[in-house]
Parts: C-alpha cells; structure tokens; sequence
C-alpha cells in the first residue's frame, strides 16, 4: 500500500517540485498576491497535471518519439483550455486577476516536466497518481507564501482583516514590499533554505570553491 | 509614433521586464544561468524567437481568431478566441522548429552556439506569456513587433545579469541550506528591486 502511494507522497515534501526541481516557478511567485487566487490557481494546476499525466499514460506506446513533445502540448493546452473557459464561466473576477497566467499552465514546468519524466514510462494510474502529487506539492509552497504575502502585504486573509490596517483605525502598517515582486523571491529563497538546513539536510548543493579555514574570519578574534 | 514604440520598447524591456516583473521564463532563467556565456547564447535566442513570434501571433490572432475577424467569410459572429492558447504555443513550436533548420542550413557556427537552447524555449513561458500579454493590451502589428524585441531584450539583460552575479556568487562563503538555488532567488529578488527603479520613467 505504502509503495501504491508513493508517487502522491513523495512529492510533497521529499521531492517537492518548487523546492527540489524547481519547477514552475513563474506562477509561484506571480499568483501568491492573496490566499483565494492561490488557491484557485493550486487546484487549476493540480488538476491539469493530474488528468495530463494520465491520459499521456494512456497513449504513451502510441506516441512516436520525434514528435512527442508537439502532442503532449495538444493534450496540456486542451486541459488549459477547459479550465480556462470554467473559471471565464464561474469566476470571473478571479480569472481576470490570473490574467495571462491561467494560459501559461501550458508552459509550467511541472506539467511538461511530469508528463516527460513519469507518465511516459508508466502505467496511468501512478502516474494520475504523481500528477496529482506533483500539484498538492506545488500547492503547499504556493498557499505558504499567499499566507505570508497577504497577511503581511495588506493585513488581510481571504479578503477578511487580520491585522487591522491604520487606514481603517487599526494599528498594523501594511508592508507594501510584500505585494510587490521581489518579496515572493526573498520568501521562497527562504522557504528552500528552511528546508534544506532542518528537514531535509541531504538537499543541500555542494559548494564548488572550499574556503580555507585560516582565511576565514576567526570567531576567537580578540 | 516613434517616440510611441520607443515607449513601449523602454517599458517592456526595463519598466515591465517579463523575468523580474511577471516572473517569466523562471524556470530556464534560474537552470541556464550559472554561465555568462551560454546565459548570452540563450537571451540572443530568446529575443530572435520572440521578434519572430510575436508578430506572426499578432497577425493570426487580428486576421482570423479575434471576433468578428471572420466576417468576410460571412461568419460575423465566430469568436475563436478560446482557441488562441492551442494556436499560439503551434506557432511558437513551428517558428522554433523553422529557426532550428534554417540556422542549421545557413549559419552553422550560430546554430552550433545555441543548438541546445533552441528547443527548450518552446516551452519557455517568456514567449507564450509574451504572446498573451499582447492580446490583453490590444497592441497592433508595428506595436507588436517592437514590443516583442523589447520584452526579448529585457529577458536577454535580466538573464546575463543574474549569471553575472552566480559567477561571483560561486566564490561567496554561503549558510548551507542557502547554497546555490536559494542564494539564487535571493540575489534575484534583489535585482527585482533594482528593476523597480526604472518605474516612472516616461519619455
């Protein structure tokens, strides 16, 4: 049973897609201004790896190997689409904030990725299985850093106040920094760091140059 | 109207810069950069695909998916708008394919250069976001063309600036669990901020 569902649990945290593989990226860090947005794009993406791997796994010995990557584009952008269309249908305004980034689920990394490292050499339930993984991994770090950029951004969590902002007699001071681009790199480069010096130690790069120890600054310096 | 494209080509490549401010093209512009050279190789590729690209969609999407753009064929009323994201990212595969043969053909020592990078930014999403960013602002074809070399260019300056500072970065004594990737979106987020300097600027 374990081994069944490795390849929804793995990617959670041990091989998280955003952390290890580093892969889609774009839409992490563009989506993550407020909690409900995130969310909406973290089960558009879930299900769209999810149904991709699998039906690429159903065809997989059909496909012939010089054109592969044009079909696996058809099936993705297909997906994209019938998302694309739903949320045009039943939530407007949050298909208007995703803007662009609803059609660009056809370039994340994770679902081309998946599709070409696991469901092309496996049978489809697994590799349902990993796509779906893949997505709740990617969910996580997405839904982490909305938390922190929404609480810290605008003082709010789904639209509702937490930290009364001073514009309306509160007393937080909304840190406009966290809405803007720069800080969802600073929070994921703090997600990973996180990870890779206390959960996961083995994660961690080796460094190409060692410095030497006397060149070091010394701690006992008098 | 030159001063008009100067404007949209200073905006695109510095003010919106697709890598830093739409957090574009991510996932190569954090794997291809440890290396100044091959993180040029693959902004001049970039730039040439999307110069090509983004007029051609602008005219597919302007002659035959926009609404009403079928009326000469009495279709008045055909929207095939939901069709634009399969169209664009065919376009984008087919051009990148073309590109690949006819540098293989004519310009060896180019194709030689960039051989490997090229099939890679089909999936680039630099491109397909470009793409669809030019649909929602309603940009025609001369707008177009110059906003695809800007955002190209833009990506292109972002790309080697980054692999500029890995190469230093690589001597650095860093925290463990921050070496290489996370130093990474660290210096990154940094050059975000400096990018946010250029806001304002109109001429």
């Amino acid at each position: 049973m374990k081994s069944f569902l490795a390849p929804l649990t793995n990617p959670l945290v041990s091989n998280n897609p955003i952390t290890l593989q580093i892969l889609g990226i774009c839409s992490a860090l563009a989506v993550t201004t407020s909690l409900k947005v995130s969310i909406v794009m973290c089960i558009a993406v879930t299900l769209v790896t999810g149904f991709s791997s699998l039906f690429i796994s159903i065809i997989r010995h059909q496909i012939p190997t010089n054109i592969r990557i044009i079909i696996q584009m058809t099936i993705i952008a297909s997906l994209v689409i019938i998302v694309d269309q739903v949320l045009k249908a039943f939530a407007y305004e949050i298909s208007k904030v995703l803007s662009v980034f609803v059609g660009l689920i056809i370039t994340n990394c994770i679902v081309m990725g998946r599709a070409e490292a696991y469901a092309m050499s496996n049978p489809p339930i697994p590799s349902f299985l990993d796509g779906i993984g893949n997505g709740i991994g990617y969910s996580i770090i997405l839904i982490a850093v909305g938390f922190f950029r929404e609480l810290f951004g605008s003082g709010k969590l789904f639209g509702i106040n937490i930290l009364t902002p001073v514009s309306e007699g509160g007393w937080y001071e909304p840190n406009g920094i966290m809405l803007l681009s720069p800080s969802a790199f600073f929070l994921i480069g703090i997600f990973i760091w996180i990870v890779r010096s206390k959960i996961k130690k083995d994660q961690v790069e080796a460094t190409e140059y060692v410095i030497l120890p006397q060149t070091q600054p010394s701690l006992q310096h008098s | 109207m030159a001063q008009h494209l100067l404007n949209i080509f200073l905006q695109a490549a510095f003010l919106e810069n697709l890598a830093l401010s739409f957090f574009l093209g991510m996932c190569t512009f954090l794997a291809v950069s440890k290396k100044i050279e091959t993180a040029f190789g693959l902004g001049c590729a970039v730039t040439a695909v999307q110069a090509i690209t983004m007029p051609v969609n602008n005219l597919i999407y302007s002659s035959l998916l926009q609404e009403g753009a079928l009326a000469w064929a009495g279709l008045e009323h055909l929207n095939l708008e939901f069709l634009s994201l399969i169209t664009f990212i065919g376009v984008i595969a087919a051009i990148v394919q073309i590109l690949e043969m006819t540098l293989d053909r004519f310009v060896p020592a180019l194709y030689n250069a960039l051989g490997i990078f090229l099939p890679l930014i089909t999936v680039n999403c630099a491109i397909l976001g470009g793409s669809l960013l030019m649909v929602e602002r309603k940009l025609d074809f001369a707008e177009s063309s110059v906003y695809g070399i800007g955002t190209g260019f833009g990506w292109a300056l972002a790309i080697v600036v980054i692999a500029g500072v890995r190469e230093k970065l690589k001597y650095s004594d860093i925290p463990s669990g921050l070496r290489g990737i996370g130093i990474t979106f660290i210096s990154a987020g940094l050059m975000a901020m400096v990018f946010m300097a250029f806001s304002g600027i109109q001429l």
